[in-house]
């Protein structure tokens, strides 16, 4: 189609105004639904912190990543001697005031509403630290908007749940082909409850997702979560829970600190 | 010639395009409000050198007075719905210039860039003529296929550092995460300056010139009767604007 030349068209004072008017009509009547659609957007009911329209869109996003995306994406590595020397400690919450490390176990439910005792297993750092070790050195991505590229060590996470036979209905070991065995979810939270998180399996599996007990070659600090951590580099550091003491296996999600305060569930990069 | 009781009409915008301006200006103006949410908690772009900072983006009063921090939930919430709208719309826009050649009208062309010159001497009042055109001057064509452009680069460093890991290799294109952060903010102020100089433009053309883009025709002015020698036929005077 060839347009060089704007058209002109003769026309009666009459028709011009009557155009006009209904043109400006429909104008003011658009302007006029932006004013009350926008009022009436923040005007609704929040939920999970994120009002109700805004949070339907984000687990609609999180689908549309979930359809279009693939899990087995690696996040970049860096050469080690690239990790930060001084690692920035964003998040305090669960860190509590006093730490009593003598005390600290791993709790972990194998089933969510099992009753049997032998559905609990307990944990000491030893035995984490007897699996095989993994080491990370990648970008951690903060969703306040930072990046550090950081080194870290500890067990992958897939290796944990093959180890103990974890994250199925079964109580076999995970497998991936035979997803449908898999719990959906994995929650885990802080000694004393106050911090959260709920991970979904794929990601959980993901290769580069470690339980991390050391940073730089040494004994994870205080301040990073000591004895042990999340590090899942294909989510925003929320989710890289420090001082875990619960994990859990669940096939709806499990309660997430930040999800609760306006933040999106999956949290995914 | 004009026949009696009548006038001659310049079929301008088409209804498409008039939408798709307008249901812009919102949509791009909540991802900057949302965007400088987002922004706020990581605020660390500053035009300066060493330790002297001649801006900083930005200033804490300006967030209070606007009420923008604190609130990067908000923020992203905001980001991650209105970015749909921003996408769509876009996309809509450029399928139509595509398919009903109206692309012809604005992207720029041979003579554009060494005509727009003259276009910014004319509007500064130094130059008396401007070049002759057709929907848009030189300036307009560059101003206007550059604002697409960086439409287009707003989606894809927003995509990089959404989702830096799936889209890794766009990520590595832009010069990695923090740098895809930097020309995303970059943009953005991009747009508040044309939406600046736009304003101006738009108010000095005067109505017939803004209300085409409501109704999508201008009236065509009565051609004034020469007083003295017409100008040189290169450098005819403009018969529409902005």
């Amino acid at each position: 189609m060839k347009k060089k030349e704007l058209e002109e068209e003769e026309k009666s004072g009459k028709y011009i105004r009557r155009r006009m008017i209904i043109s400006f009509a429909v104008f003011f009547v658009f302007i006029g639904t932006l004013i009350i659609g926008w009022h009436w957007l923040n005007t609704r009911d929040t939920d999970n912190g994120a009002l109700g329209p805004l949070r339907k869109v984000l687990d609609v996003n999180e689908k549309v990543n979930n359809v279009f995306f693939s899990s087995n994406h690696l996040v970049k590595e860096y050469p080690k001697d690239k990790a930060v020397k001084h690692v920035r400690a964003n998040g305090d919450i669960g860190m509590g005031d006093y730490f009593d490390a003598s005390r600290w176990k791993l709790t972990v439910t194998r089933h969510p509403e099992s009753t049997s005792p032998d559905s609990v297993l307990y944990l000491k750092i030893e035995e984490i630290e007897a699996l095989p070790r993994t080491e990370i050195t990648f970008d951690f991505k903060c969703i306040e908007g930072w990046s550090q590229i950081t080194n870290w060590a500890g067990v992958r996470f897939s290796d944990f749940l093959i180890h103990y036979h974890l994250g199925t209905h079964s109580g076999k070991a995970p497998d991936p082909n035979h997803p449908e065995d898999m719990y959906k979810y994995v929650g885990l939270m802080t000694p004393d409850s106050a911090y959260y998180v709920g991970v979904d399996m794929k990601s959980i599996m993901h290769p580069q997702t470690i339980l991390a007990y050391e940073m730089n070659d040494s004994i994870l600090p205080m301040e990073h979560g000591y004895p042990l951590r999340l590090i899942i580099p294909i989510k925003y550091g929320v989710k890289h829970i420090k001082r875990i003491a619960y994990m859990y296996f669940s096939d709806t999600r499990p309660k997430d600190y930040w999800f609760e305060r306006g933040y999106d569930y999956d949290a995914a990069l | 010639m004009v026949s009696p009781g009548k006038r001659k009409i310049i079929k301008k915008h088409p209804l498409v395009i008039r939408w798709a301006h307008w249901v812009n200006f919102p949509v791009l103006g909540v991802m900057i409000y949302s965007g400088i949410m987002i922004y706020w908690a990581n605020d660390i772009y500053r035009i300066g050198w060493g330790d002297k900072t001649v801006l900083k983006f930005f200033p804490d009063s300006f967030y209070s007075a606007l009420n923008l921090d604190g609130r990067l939930s908000d923020g992203m919430a905001l980001h991650f719905f209105f970015m749909w709208l921003f996408f769509v719309n876009g996309f809509i826009y450029v399928l139509y210039t595509i398919i009903s050649g109206e692309w012809r009208l604005l992207l720029p062309n041979r003579k554009s860039f060494k005509e727009a010159w003259q276009v910014l001497l004319h509007d500064l009042h130094i130059r008396k003529y401007e070049p002759p055109h057709i929907k848009y001057n030189a300036a307009q064509r560059i101003a206007y296929s550059a604002i697409i452009v960086m439409g287009f680069g707003s989606l894809i460093t927003g995509l990089s550092i959404y989702k830096p890991t799936q889209f890794g290799w766009l990520c590595a294109i832009l010069g990695g995460y923090e740098w895809a952060r930097v020309e995303h903010f970059a943009l953005t102020i991009g747009y508040v300056v044309f939406f600046l100089i736009h304003i101006i433009q738009v108010i000095i053309t005067g109505w017939n010139n803004f209300q085409a883009m409501v109704t999508g025709f201008e009236i065509k002015k009565a051609k004034p009767i020469p007083m003295e020698e017409p100008a040189p036929v290169e450098e005819k005077p403009a018969t529409t604007q902005a």
